[in-house]
């Protein structure tokens, strides 16, 4: 296995994106087995247990949070946005690989997609209704969040459309809306495939009303392909447009620390960088449980653990540049907040960030790194800590000191603003685990089209 | 549509209830081959299944153009005026906001709405456009008939000549057999 991968890395014959001896028959088999098998290993029991336990937190956290308000959490002017942004921006930008990997990758025709598009792809749902979570919470009285809409009303109130957080709320509605589509129109012939390989009526049943009666037939899989074609083009702007959308929530304004220019690319690289972290996270330990290392393979997370760290460069050239600004500008507030974050109160957290983004994820320079399955599982997860550090970062030591030293303060999360943060992970894993025991975790039909059988030989040519 | 009516109409009036005929193969190319010949010969009302999309099996079954790019772009366009108008209306007409005189037309800040709307309905003139195209959700379809037609999703390749076609006749099957199929069957209303 390993000596095949360092081979196939030097040469440019089909790269080793799916292990030799694979059927047609075998790799239908093999995936849809996982989720169409009667018993439930115990450690999927084990896992989804914890992740629901933490999920019951998160309904916890919401119900108190409802029925007191959101003085509950730590945030205060000035710290006016906390925990609940900075999750939802880590959410949102954990999804975007997803999309990365489903829709960009497909374009430009990288076959080593295929294996981890599905689940990055429920990833990236999943993702994006935990971020969902936070603003929507944020607002006090989420009963009456259809405001956020332009829904005609008594009042005769409108939405503020100069506003980036009216543009945020199309932003993240149409990308949870697109890639739930893209989601389920990838599933389609899958689910047709566990439809007629299902022992089970109830099994049966199900997954027939799902996959709409699809048959396979010439003329369904051309319109098919060239739906999801155009869905992936649609996707590829969609995807950058949503996370410049985020930052503009914080660049528009005129805080220091956020007005920057350098805040819409280096925020989408940042979304791909974690992202690819989170992939990164769950493909390993998912690889080893199923034994899917034949479609998983280290030639994923090879070129995974590459985006990683081209991604990672971006964002710590946004980090040389933000401070770089700071002193060019000779704006005293500016080199004011560079100044706090790199000294201040919330130094120790800045340095960790600098850490865990820029300074360890180097070692994915050597090509030994990039082949140890446990070292990329360690570093992915400094990765996902370390993203998270910096939009607490950017959020907080922003805000903590603005312009008027009188409204100085410290910002100190409270139990309920862990919790909460905790309790979407627990949702997040709760839904990941429904999803990999009951839905096909890797595409079957794009791994049919990888295989050599798969090709059709013209006997005129 | 036009497809619907008329199973309607043969199960009316011809008495032994044929869709066709379904020849199995084990390998693309087969099928890929027999499609080909099948559409030499001239059969044209007869549709190809396969576990995966194959390119060539498209043109061979001469099904070139799909309506569907322009659905999409239709979708794409009326997202994008409606993204823009919403705004447009919104800031001018239902709620105007007097800011210090400024414009209230401030149409860069209506950019990003409009595009994420554009995206939008593009995004579901795809989905919901190919899912009519290819009348789907469909609960009943005679092909399922075939006992062998669930490898259809998994390994194996499939060739229906439907009984619809005007060259479909006896010899049919004898012609199905001579491409190599691994079995031919009928298949039942």
């Amino acid at each position: 296995m390993q000596e095949h991968d360092e081979l196939s890395e030097r040469t440019i014959t089909p790269p080793a994106v799916i292990g030799s001896g694979q059927t047609f028959a075998s790799v239908t088999d093999k995936i849809s087995s996982i989720a169409l098998r009667r018993r439930t290993p115990i450690g999927w029991f084990v896992g989804a247990g914890i992740s629901f336990m933490l999920a019951m937190l998160l309904f916890y956290t919401i119900g108190y949070l409802v029925l007191t308000g959101i003085g509950i959490w730590g945030n205060n002017i000035p710290v006016g946005w906390a925990f609940d942004i900075i999750n939802f921006v880590w959410w949102i930008g954990i999804g975007h690989a997803g999309t990365l990997i489903s829709a960009i990758l497909l374009l430009l025709r990288q076959q080593w997609r295929t294996s981890i598009n599905r689940f990055a792809e429920a990833m990236t749902l999943f993702a994006v209704a935990c971020a969902g979570l936070f603003p929507l919470l944020h607002t006090g009285r989420p009963w009456l969040a259809h405001w956020l809409f332009p829904v005609p009303n008594t009042m005769g109130v409108w939405p503020q459309f100069r506003s980036p957080l009216i543009w945020d709320v199309f932003a993240v509605s149409t990308y949870a809306t697109v890639s739930a589509l893209f989601w389920f129109i990838g599933l389609i012939p899958d689910l047709a495939t566990l439809r007629d390989r299902s022992k089970a009526r109830a099994a049966k049943i199900v997954y027939g009303i799902l996959a709409m009666g699809w048959r396979g037939s010439a003329r369904h899989w051309h319109r098919y392909e060239t739906a999801y074609l155009l869905l992936a083009g649609l996707a590829t702007p969609l995807v950058v447009s949503v996370h410049t959308v985020v930052s503009f929530d914080f660049a528009v304004g005129i805080v220091p620390g956020w007005h920057t220019t350098v805040f819409p690319p280096y925020f989408v690289a940042g979304a791909i960088y974690s992202g690819f972290a989170m992939v990164m996270t769950l493909a390993i330990p998912l690889r080893k449980f199923y034994g899917l290392e034949d479609f998983i393979t280290m030639r994923h997370l090879r070129n995974m653990s590459k985006i990683m760290l081209a991604t990672g460069l971006i964002v710590g050239y946004g980090y040389m540049t933000e401070t770089f600004m700071a002193w060019y500008s000779a704006n005293t507030f500016e080199e004011f907040m560079i100044k706090n974050r790199m000294t201040g109160p919330y130094a120790p957290l800045y340095w960790s960030l600098i850490l865990c983004n820029i300074l360890i994820p180097q070692i994915l320079w050597w090509k030994k790194a990039r082949g140890s399955v446990p070292l990329l599982f360690v570093i992915s997860l400094i990765v996902n800590v370390g993203m998270w550090l910096e939009r607490f970062v950017i959020i907080v030591t922003s805000l903590h000191r603005d312009f008027l030293p009188s409204s100085w303060s410290m910002y100190r999360p409270t139990v309920w603003d862990f919790s909460m943060f905790l309790g979407t992970i627990g949702l997040f894993l709760s839904l990941l685990f429904l999803f990999i025991r009951f839905l096909p975790m890797i595409s079957i039909f794009e791994i049919r089209t990888i295989l050599p059988q798969a090709e059709v030989h013209e006997a005129g040519d | 549509m036009k497809r619907a009516i008329s199973f309607r109409e043969d199960s009316m009036n011809a008495t032994p209830k044929l869709y066709g005929l379904m020849a199995e193969f084990e390998e693309p190319t087969s099928l890929v081959n027999a499609a080909r010949s099948a559409h030499e010969e001239g059969y044209r009302r007869m549709d190809a299944y396969s576990p995966f999309p194959i390119e060539e099996l498209t043109d061979a079954i001469g099904f070139h153009h799909t309506k569907l790019p322009l659905i999409v772009l239709i979708g794409g366009i009326v997202g994008c005026l409606g993204g823009f108008a919403l705004c447009y209306w919104v800031s001018t007409t239902a709620y105007p906001l007097n800011i210090a005189g400024r414009p209230l037309n401030s149409w860069p800040a209506f950019i990003p709405v409009t595009f994420e709307c554009t995206i939008l309905l593009a995004a579901l003139a795809a989905v919901f456009g190919m899912l009519a195209l290819n009348g789907l959700p469909q609960p009943y379809h005679p092909v399922f008939n075939v006992p062998s037609f669930d490898q259809a999703s998994r390994n194996r390749f499939f060739l229906c000549i439907e009984s619809a076609d005007p060259k479909f006749d006896e010899t049919t099957r004898e012609f199905l057999e001579t491409l190599g199929a691994k079995e031919v069957t009928e298949v039942e209303y």
